[in-house]
């Protein structure tokens, strides 16, 4: 029988489904590894086995979870740990200022009594029973094979080992059967990851199941019996270990049928670079936190769409924010020829670089100001455009500004009420046409855009990427397009460059094929794209 | 018909009830015997008096710091300005003008200390700014005590050093500006006759002409920079500093320019307010009008980040309204000293709320 079972489940946000009839099942003592994009679903349905508040806030979801063919319906996540479920999370959940004993134990800690709980009868005023508890936890500790003191501080811990520690906390509870690990890895050096590896086989021959969410397509080859592979929130695959191979994980993570792919690439114009080099980036390191970039190469030809594709956290994010200066940056960026200044938004915007940030809310926008502010502020500040002189003032040209604003209103059909609605009033899809007219209103020779598409609507995902396409191809703007989504990128770019761990891995014309991008993004090596 | 839907609106619960309870007050006033025109006449020189000092909330409200709770560093900048000033006996118009300029560079440079300050700790502007408020008071005082002031008039009379604590500003520049156009010691005076105690009563209403223009001319100043490309610059710092800084915006420095121009403008506002309140109390003064200016601006219809000059006119008309009706109506209604509850809780109320706003602004 099954340890777990998950039958027909599906869950949608307010309309927006996430998860379309999951089922599969995993039997004890099993690992199964769970691959997809970002915005597969992956976590989404994590959330759901694991009952985390999130998802009974959003109205719950259809289907069934069983646990040794049992239905189970969690309403928090005390009934899933109750049910014998651990669950580890991307982000460490440890106390720094306790020790590593006191960390996995928290909440769990065996007591004694003493004189004062034995006349109060309170067990909560029992005296801690360190010495057992330390045994205990040292246990837990060694059955990962890792070197590691129960009584040091975790706060002084190696990244790595606070991953073991939190596995260490899952196992220490006597019921767990089943363990979730949301990219246990991310986070380790390759000698860690192959110890971890070592202790996730370790565990499951001890009869512990495991779900093994990770990108990285070897580890999982290596470690796991079972292979899951969501994409678009329905599982496209589900097969044994030995009947998979790497390059069709890939490309069923990433792929679509290969007809679309030469499809879509016709339309991109510029995949052979011809044209002079406009933008230059050498040994460029950016300390963006979460997306750090490594010494990133990288040549844009003038004129060209070129699409930087990578997963979530390898630095992709940092290259553009990098070039604006908005992160702290190191090494040479050469615009046009000349070199552009270093951490100085406005020196970049002056030479003529304009730029769309994936925060829409936190550095696109002015929410509480009107959408003729939004649109011009960056135009009037850097180029002097929509002022007039009065007396000693520069002031502002209020009926310029709702000239240009409606200008791009009809141009990007933005739905407002008028250049005067505040912004904050607007739809996602509606804010991002503003953060595009915002650099378009800069006329720049060359236009970053992160996330163009992130958090909104299919029918706005259209007209954004076909306006920036139109600007491309009626002003001959050189366009960079930062996106986690492929396909996205595949329809308008001509060259894509894949970003791993902070550098470029590789740069493909958009028509190659979809488990070459896979791959790549997955960290995998390819003997062709050295070239 | 939109934009008179927003305005109402924009108008807000907090306003109305106010504004009713003041109509309702000059309603009444006759039945106690109050002269309504009298009200009014205080509640205009009261205005006047109060205005700019309102206004100089505005900077650093726009650029993001906060309400200014360290106004007194622009209120003791005024007061050295007059001491100064007082030194060398320039009386009339020009001592006063002079006494502006001079508390304006003073201001200035306590502003830009100030600004360096604020620029480290932010986030934690206001309750900082009350300290440093509150610290520049007590530093002053012991500074009025040992500077060396030798004009006789502005020493204390036994030791013949430090400031006295009340000094009179008869042989300054009192009214200089309040009775301009008009003649000195009397200005622009209408007489208007009012039915009260069962018969028709003539009732002087003076117009502070003059302290009106001047607030006007500061006011229209800073509406203009407001439009300029530097006030756009400012109010989106204030919007969201990160979006400023992705345009190129030096966020520190224009938040430092927002401090610069509030702690000045506070120093003229303070000597505006010598003029007519014909008192300069030098040991006292400067902490009780922190609460007051705050909530003033607060009542207009400010926020934490946003405030205009519609909300200064409104704000000081409404706060100084309630601050002379009640004590002569209601006093007179129920012979029981309510007045200093109801500013009380209206100051202090107005505050509260405005900061318990703070973390809904995306709401």
């Amino acid at each position: 029988m099954a340890l777990l079972e998950v039958r027909n489940v599906s869950k949608d946000f307010s309309g927006n489904v996430v998860l379309k009839d999951i089922s599969f099942s995993l039997d004890a003592g099993k690992v199964l590894a769970l691959c997809g994009e970002n915005g597969a679903g992956k976590s989404t349905l994590m959330n759901i086995i694991f009952g985390m508040p999130v998802i009974q806030d959003t109205g719950g979801y259809e289907g069934e979870i069983l646990i040794d063919g049992q239905v189970v319906k969690f309403q928090n996540t005390s009934d899933a740990l109750e049910a014998g479920i651990g669950m580890v999370h991307q982000e460490f959940s440890l106390i720094p200022g306790f020790t590593a004993a006191e960390n996995v134990m928290l909440n769990r800690e065996p007591t004694k009594p003493n004189t004062i709980s034995k006349i109060t009868r309170q067990m909560k005023l029992d005296k801690i029973d360190a010495p057992t508890m330390h045994e205990s936890a040292q246990e837990s500790i060694d059955k990962l094979e890792i070197e590691l003191d129960s009584h040091n501080m975790v706060g002084e811990l190696p990244v790595g080992y606070k991953q073991f520690l939190e596995i260490a906390r899952e196992i220490n509870k006597e019921k767990v059967k089943l363990l979730i690990l949301d990219e246990p890895t991310a986070v380790l050096t390759e000698s860690e990851a192959e110890l971890l590896l070592t202790a996730m086989r370790k565990l499951s021959a001890s009869g512990i199941s495991i779900i093994f969410i990770s990108h990285r397509l070897r580890e999982v080859m290596e470690v796991c019996d079972q292979v899951v592979v969501m994409r678009d929130g329905l599982i496209v695959a589900d097969a044994d270990k030995d009947d998979i191979t790497i390059p069709e994980i890939a490309s069923l993570m990433t792929g679509r049928d290969v007809d679309m792919d030469t499809q879509n690439a016709h339309d991109a114009k510029g995949y052979e670079p011809n044209g002079d080099v406009i933008l230059e980036l050498k040994n460029l390191f950016v300390d963006m936190p979460g997306e750090a970039v490594d010494g990133v190469n990288l040549t844009v030809y003038e004129g060209e769409i070129l699409g930087i594709a990578g997963l979530a956290g390898q630095g992709k994010l940092g290259i553009s924010n990098g070039i604006m200066g908005i992160y702290p940056t190191l090494g040479k960026i050469i615009f046009q020829g000349k070199e552009v200044p270093l951490n100085n938004p406005r020196a970049a915007q002056e030479m003529g670089i304009a730029f769309v940030s994936e925060d829409r809310r936190g550095v696109g926008l002015l929410l509480d100001e009107p959408i003729s502010w939004n649109i011009c502020f960056n135009a009037m500040q850097i180029q002097n455009l929509g002022l007039k002189k009065f007396l000693f003032f520069n002031l502002r040209d209020e009926k310029k500004m709702t000239e240009i604003a409606e200008k791009y209103i009809e141009e990007l059909e933005i739905k407002c009420t008028g250049p005067d609605q505040l912004v904050k009033n607007l739809s996602g899809g509606n804010q991002q046409k503003i953060c595009l007219a915002k650099a378009f209103c800069m006329q720049p020779k060359l236009l970053l855009v992160s996330e163009p598409t992130r958090g909104i609507d299919v029918g706005a995902k259209e007209l954004v990427l076909e306006a920036l396409k139109k600007y491309n191809r009626d002003n001959g703007t050189t366009i960079v397009i930062v996106s986690s989504e492929l396909e996205e990128l595949r329809s308008v770019a001509g060259r894509i460059a894949v970003v791993d761990e902070g550098e470029i891995a590789a740069i493909l014309p958009a028509t190659e094929s979809s488990a070459k991008f896979g791959l790549l993004m997955s960290g995998e090596k390819l003997e062709e794209s050295a070239s | 018909m939109t934009k008179i839907k927003h305005a109402i609106q924009g108008f807000g619960r907090a306003r109305m009830i106010i504004l009713i309870f003041l109509v309702a007050l000059l309603l009444i006033a006759p039945v106690f015997g109050v002269s309504r025109v009298a009200s009014l006449n205080d509640m205009l020189t009261r205005f006047a008096m109060n205005a700019v000092l309102v206004l100089s909330m505005v900077p650093m409200i726009q650029s993001g710091c906060g309400l200014n709770f360290g106004v007194p560093l622009g209120l003791v900048s005024g007061l050295l300005a007059e001491a100064i000033i007082w030194e060398y006996k320039l009386p009339g118009a020009k001592g006063f003008i002079l006494a502006m300029l001079l508390g304006a560079l003073i201001g200035a440079i306590l502003g830009m200390l100030y600004g360096f300050i604020l620029n480290r700790i932010r986030g934690d502007e206001m309750v900082i700014a009350t300290y440093v408020g509150y610290a520049i008071i007590y530093f002053m005082n012991m500074m009025w005590l040992t500077l060396p002031f030798k004009n006789p008039s502005s020493v204390q009379g036994y030791a013949g050093e430090g400031l006295r604590v009340t000094i009179s500003l008869d042989n300054h520049w009192l009214h200089v500006f309040d009775d301009w156009p008009g003649k000195p010691g009397r200005g622009v005076v209408l007489t208007i006759h009012e039915y009260l105690n069962g018969q028709w009563t003539p009732q002087e209403f003076k117009i502070p002409v003059g302290t009106l223009l001047l607030f006007a001319f500061l006011a229209l100043l800073m509406w203009l920079f407001f439009r300029s490309k530097t006030g756009t610059a400012m109010t989106a710092v204030g919007s969201n500093p990160i979006y400023a800084m992705a345009g190129g915006i030096n966020i520190k420095k224009m938040r430092m320019s927002s401090v610069v121009l509030s702690t000045s403008i506070a120093a003229i506002g303070m000597i505006i307010y010598g003029q007519t309140y014909g008192f300069a109390q030098f040991y006292t003064a400067p902490q009780f009008f922190t609460f007051p200016t705050v909530a003033a601006i607060l009542l207009g219809g400010a926020s934490l980040n946003k405030a205009s000059i519609t909300n200064v006119i409104l704000g000081t008309f409404l706060f100084q309204g309630v601050l002379t009706l009640t004590p002569s109506v209601i006093n007179s209604a129920i012979k029981l000293d309510m007045s200093e509850v109801i500013r009380m809780i209206i100051t202090n109320g107005l505050i509260i709320i405005a900061l318990t706003r703070k973390g809904k602004k995306d709401a």
